[in-house]
């Protein structure tokens, strides 16, 4: 069984963003980049279901600057087999990243496409499920637990409410939600290792998508500011604070 | 122009999330339907029909529908697609499954979780994970969006419309629902409640956290939530994560308890009207995101607060 993995490089999660003041953007010069969080616990479970002797090969797939080499080095060491990166300069947006995926998906022909819920830049939620349109592919989304058979993903999604279960007839699509699984550490030597693999190098250019943008940002502002914190020591304080701003 | 409202629910009644997607709706186009996909959705149907500036109900039931299945849904709509200008749901577990994939289908992009309208085709969006605020406008003929519900306040009762059943779209099964496991309680709902007390992983296990906040949570006729970590440990069940990535909650007071304040949730918390923080740690980042902090030990301090309530 083949995995596709995508993986997206960005800011790293521990990270607050700071906006510009010119209301062009955020600030990413010089700030720490890293795996989507999503998309590592994507990794880690093609990972797993290899280690498991589910699935025999994990390609890495990545769109973005040549900087997302590191990302996909990231995959490699962790355990994906091959890594592919889109070199892609500009903005694109998810349906963009889904019809360049489903180029591949045709090309490459996996059994399933694990992605990451959302990235953590633009929190869209939107790439898997596109994806999942556009080939006509099942499609479970934020899942919690994973079980492969050789025709069939046994999914458990997290839901409002609660948990729930599908079957998806294989080929299929999974987004993966933090609960999944914990991703390991790549150890030194995979990380070495993972140096000197071959990252197959593709132009985005050489896909014939239409790149257009379907949305235009305006501009980008910071969130209302919240009043400065009063602190008390004590709860007959706190009671009178509550009161006073009449919410109790 | 015409809207289409895809209106959550959970076979029994209409998700809270819909009323208030429903404003957002109207805000950006006056003329709205409501579909509901399911199967014995009369009286969700019902209900809908009474909020307060719905132009229509469609009702498309079928036993493929019933669970909402991302696949059969995104069919319906998009075989409803070429009426409508919008179309639009409520980002809530189901918004989200299965918008993108209407959107896709259109060939459109889609403009997820929305917290203001500016106009017909400009809307507010948090990025990164609600540090910076988007603005954000679509060249798309068709508009595909989701809302975040607590950004909105719900639409009044009040209105009479007709309700209509439409053939629900057939496609080949490709998923097949096996089994849920779903959270029983009466306690106020999360995302609706005016109050929300919310325990960390300090509170050190599942019995501890219902024995400390229950008590609380009563008083206060407050719905009780939960940090990444406590879920995470086992202490609470995944539907009461309050996050950028579990549930968004805007209530009018949010306590949080034995909660460090990590980016992602405070994602989660800080449109709500007054936070409080309980905490031991007075460097912990909550601490200067509250309107009022209290250091101390959680477990001396909220049975204290309980009885002084």
């Amino acid at each position: 069984m083949k995995i596709l993995v995508c993986v997206k490089r960005v800011i790293d999660y521990n990270i607050k963003v700071r906006v510009r003041a010119d209301g062009s953007g955020v600030d990413l010069n010089n700030v720490k980049m890293s795996i989507n969080p999503f998309d590592e616990v994507a990794i880690e479970e093609a990972v797993r279901q290899k280690e498991a002797g589910k699935a025999s090969e994990i390609i890495a797939l990545s769109i973005g600057a040549k900087a997302a080499k590191e990302t996909l080095r990231t995959a490699l060491a962790m355990g994906a087999d091959r890594a592919i990166l889109v070199e892609c300069e500009q903005e694109i947006e998810p349906l963009h990243v889904a019809k360049i995926v489903k180029k591949i998906v045709e090309e490459e022909k996996p059994d399933l496409v694990f992605l990451g819920k959302q990235a953590i830049d633009d929190d869209a939620n939107q790439t898997g499920q596109m994806l999942a349109a556009l080939l006509n592919w099942p499609q479970a989304t934020f899942i919690s637990k994973l079980e492969l058979s050789d025709k069939t993903a046994d999914a458990t999604r997290e839901i409002d409410g609660g948990t729930q279960k599908l079957s998806l007839r294989l080929p299929a699509i999974i987004t993966t939600d933090l609960r999944l699984n914990e991703p390991r550490y790549a150890s030194l030597p995979n990380i070495v290792r993972a140096r000197k693999t071959p990252i197959e190098e593709k132009a985005v250019a050489d896909f014939n998508i239409d790149l257009q943008p379907h949305l235009v940002t305006l501009k980008v502002e910071e969130p209302a500011k919240r009043p400065a914190t009063v602190s008390v020591d004590n709860v007959a304080d706190l009671i009178a604070k509550l009161k006073e701003a009449n919410i109790l | 122009m015409t809207t289409l409202l895809y209106a959550d629910h959970n076979g029994q009644s209409l998700a809270p999330q819909t009323a208030r997607a429903l404003t957002a709706a109207l805000k950006i186009d006056p003329c709205v339907d409501i579909l509901i996909c399911g199967n014995n959705i009369a009286a969700i149907c019902d209900d809908a029909a009474k909020l307060a500036g719905v132009r229509k109900v469609l009702k498309a039931e079928a036993d493929s529908l019933f669970h909402q299945l991302a696949e059969p849904v995104s069919q319906t709509i998009v075989s409803l697609a070429p009426q409508y200008d919008v179309i639009i749901s409520a980002a809530s577990a189901n918004g989200k499954n299965i918008m993108p994939r209407v959107a896709a289908q259109l060939d459109v992009m889609q403009i997820s979780d929305i917290v203001d309208v500016v106009s017909a085709d400009t809307y507010k969006r948090p990025i990164y994970t609600g540090n910076a605020i988007a603005t954000v406008q679509s060249l798309d003929d068709k508009k595909v969006i989701t809302v975040r519900a607590t950004a909105f306040l719900p639409a009044a009762v009040g209105g009479n419309a007709e309700i209509m059943a439409i053939k629900p779209a057939a496609i080949p099964a490709m998923a097949e629902f096996t089994g849920e496991d779903l959270i029983e309680s009466d306690m106020p709902e999360l995302t609706n409640a005016k109050t929300v007390i919310a325990g960390g992983r300090a509170l050190g296990s599942s019995e501890q956290f219902t024995s400390v906040l229950m008590p609380l949570a009563k008083k206060l006729k407050a719905a009780i939530g939960a940090s990444r970590a406590a879920v995470d440990a086992g202490y609470a069940p995944n539907d009461w994560q309050i996050g950028q990535t579990g549930k968004v909650i805007a209530p009018d007071l949010y306590i949080a308890i034995g909660i460090s304040g990590a980016i992602q949730h405070v994602a989660g918390v800080k449109d709500s009207g007054f936070i409080v923080a309980i905490n031991k740690d007075s460097e912990a980042p909550i601490m200067k995101i509250a309107d009022v902090s209290l250091v101390g030990d959680l477990f001396t301090v909220v049975p204290e607060l309980v009885k002084a309530l």
